[in-house]
């Protein structure tokens, strides 16, 4: 997984509560083996219009305009990324070049899957949201500085605004870290639960009967 | 000290290991896979040469992309088909048990597993689907995952979690004759809104839900994510008993009765403290329609679609006006002058055997609207399907001019050929109005199977209290 330290880009707004994941990447994306290739179909059906049987870019969503063109950090509203578990939600964000979303809150299985993605979903108060939409929208060519160590965004008028992070969610997106590697490091505390689960509640081990009855 | 929440003893018994900062390596005792978001865990697999930890807890269906039509014929689009078949491909590779689609108990994967035995009570159970919540109905931990944690969970059997806060949404009363579950859920929706349950894990409880079957249940437990909510639950009595079992992967002999002596243990405590408490009365809740593009975005059959003008603030306004835009909606629309193109009954919320009897009821010696085009009715499993046809509900659709499908998650999320056409509007029994959900710039409104039954027939909603009205 990537790491992420400190990255400091060009800021997208994306005015709108609520954006679900069937938004971020519709479901004719999902059929893909992949998790790369995305980005293009990243918020497709607000980023494209249909135009004599071909899709163009539409010139009113915030990605197709060319200030924000070379943005890696995503503005958001409250509940960013709810409905579906997809993946590819994040995959699409982070294919398309994103590294970071700021909102007020995010829906917690996107939240999840964005840190397993090297992507950092940023929570800062809705004043504070609020009040750096009113900046991106002054100021072309807007810049965060975002310092995941420090747990600070940093505007370049030298504002900062500290956020929260759990310690070990910090750890692994700071680090690059897959969990699997770490989790089998634990692979003897996994196997005494099992056998003392086994022991408790031993109808969960027992092995699907096989040919088990059809209904 | 106070007692423990249903929810504390079902994360407590699973804790493997705990890290200073509280998180948590919680044990999975069930995964359930299926063809769209297992692809990529499997690849990351066999990229590292891993092999799953414990083969026998998972089980796979194949039910996003199958087709619901002719599927003898297989399935005609190659991107699907490539992804059916790699999910075949892996489960033969890795040695996982798969109801693969032509496989008669293949099912909606949140039909299938309770109605297989595979979803006990006390159980943490996964999936990459976000209504994995509907397993909650047993008694169980049940949330959904991202593909990376899906693989973790075949590597290692566990995943890293943090407990939740725990929400109780307590229903008094008894709801009224045609008013369900799914009245019930949006209704909760309604009031907390989808982000109310973010960050929480909801019991579902009182006499209310005391009072509804398990699949009344599941359907409730399976909008909980609606609500911003991981997992729902309802704690287990002798009617999860009754309905586990005797099903086929259910334990049976000394194992049963160990199980069930242990299951007696699975609710909440009586003075059980929860970080937050929600009440409903079920007598006051009428049957749900929504409006807009959120399933937040509700109102009773008897309402009406709101007005942008007395919206409560700026955000909210914009936010209604937005959704009525896409919805083709004007402001103050009684919600019973709302006509339909297509209805949709199905879904992981509503393709139970109760649902089709609760739609065929409704139906019965009727014919659809001449408005309607079409309407779709998509039993959650093979077994669900043979029991309607068993019962002859299948004739009672056909003969009203519905079809009769193969199961799968079909126009729930369009994946596969059945959708909305741009501009169509839909009644549909699913469990998300997002837009372009059920095909691109389709328009859906959630309601429970009897309300989408009764549109069909009428052509617009009615109210299925007082329908027909002769």
């Amino acid at each position: 997984m990537q790491s992420f330290t400190v990255v400091e880009a060009v800021v997208a707004p994306l005015d709108r509560p609520n954006v679900d994941t069937d938004a971020i990447i519709p479901k004719q994306f999902l059929k893909t083996v992949e998790r790369q290739g995305l980005g293009v179909h990243l918020f497709a059906a607000w980023r494209y219009l249909e135009k004599d049987g071909v899709q163009v870019p539409n010139p009113d969503f915030v990605l197709n305009q060319p200030r924000f063109a070379e943005a890696q950090i995503l503005l958001a509203r409250e509940n960013f990324g709810c409905g579906s578990s997809r993946e590819h939600a994040p995959w699409a964000l982070a294919d398309y070049g994103f590294r970071a979303i700021i909102a007020p809150s995010f829906a917690d299985i996107f939240y999840n899957n964005c840190l397993k993605n090297g992507i950092l979903p940023l929570r800062l108060a809705s004043a504070v949201v609020d009040h750096l939409f009113h900046e991106v929208r002054a100021a072309p060519g807007y810049r965060l500085r975002i310092d995941l160590p420090a747990q600070e965004v940093q505007t370049m008028g030298d504002s900062r605004y500290p956020f929260e992070i759990e310690a070990s969610h910090k750890h692994k997106l700071v680090h690059g870290l897959d969990d699997i590697k770490l989790t089998l490091a634990l692979g003897d505390a996994i196997a005494a639960y099992e056998a003392r689960r086994g022991r408790e509640a031993p109808w969960l081990f027992s092995a699907p009967r096989s040919g088990a009855t059809r209904v | 000290m106070s007692g423990k929440t249903l929810y504390d003893k079902l994360w407590e018994s699973h804790v493997v290991h705990t890290e200073a900062d509280g998180s948590t390596l919680l044990y999975i005792d069930r995964q359930l896979l299926h063809e769209v978001t297992s692809p990529q865990a499997f690849a990351g697999l066999r990229a590292a040469g891993r092999k799953p930890w414990r083969i026998t807890a998972n089980i796979a269906t194949a039910d996003h992309n199958v087709p619901t039509l002719d599927r003898a014929a297989g399935i005609s689009d190659p991107v699907a088909r490539l992804q059916v078949e790699t999910l075949d491909r892996n489960c033969a590779e890795f040695g996982i048990e798969e109801f693969a689609m032509n496989d008669r108990r293949q099912g909606i994967v949140h039909v299938m597993a309770p109605e297989q035995g595979l979803t006990l009570p006390g159980m943490t159970v996964v999936c990459g689907d976000s209504h994995t919540a509907t397993h909650g109905a047993l008694g169980t931990l049940a949330f959904g995952i991202g593909t990376t944690e899906v693989e973790h969970v075949l590597a290692t059997q566990c995943l890293w979690a943090r407990k939740s806060r725990s929400m109780r949404v307590w229903v008094d009363g008894v709801l009224a004759p045609g008013v369900t579950a799914k009245d019930l859920v949006l209704a909760i929706i309604g009031r907390i809104g989808t982000a109310g349950g973010t960050g929480y894990a909801i019991e579902f409880a009182g006499p209310a839900v005391r009072a509804l079957s398990l699949e009344g249940r599941m359907t409730l437990c399976n909008m909980a994510i609606e609500a911003g909510a991981r997992s729902g639950m309802v704690a287990v009595d002798e009617r999860t008993i009754d309905y586990v079992r005797g099903r086929p992967y259910a334990p049976v002999g000394a194992l049963w009765d160990a199980a069930v002596a242990a299951w007696q243990g699975l609710h909440s405590d009586a003075d059980a403290v929860f970080d937050a408490e929600v009440r409903m009365d079920a007598g006051a809740i009428a049957p749900q329609v929504t409006w807009g593009t959120s399933p937040e975005m509700v109102t009773d059959v008897q309402g009406r679609v709101p007005d942008p003008a007395r919206a409560a603030d700026a955000t909210q306004r914009k936010g209604w006006e937005e959704a009525l835009a896409y919805m083709g909606l004007k402001p103050a629309t009684p919600i019973q002058e709302i006509r339909i193109d297509k209805v949709f009954i199905g879904s992981c919320t509503n393709a139970r055997i109760e649902d089709l009897r609760a739609a065929a009821a409704v139906v019965r010696g009727q014919h659809k609207a001449a408005s309607v085009r079409e309407v779709l009715v998509v039993p959650g499993s093979g077994p669900v399907k043979a029991q309607a046809e068993a019962e002859g509900l299948d004739r009672i659709f056909l003969e009203a001019g519905f079809e009769w499908r193969d199961p799968g998650c079909s126009m729930c999320l369009a994946m596969n050929a059945d959708r909305l056409e741009p501009g169509e509007r839909c009644a549909a029994t699913s469990n998300r109005n997002f837009e372009g959900r059920q095909g691109a710039g389709g328009r859906t409104h959630l309601v429970s199977p009897a309300m989408a039954a009764a549109a069909a027939i009428a052509g617009h909603f009615v109210d299925v209290r007082h329908w027909p009205a002769s």
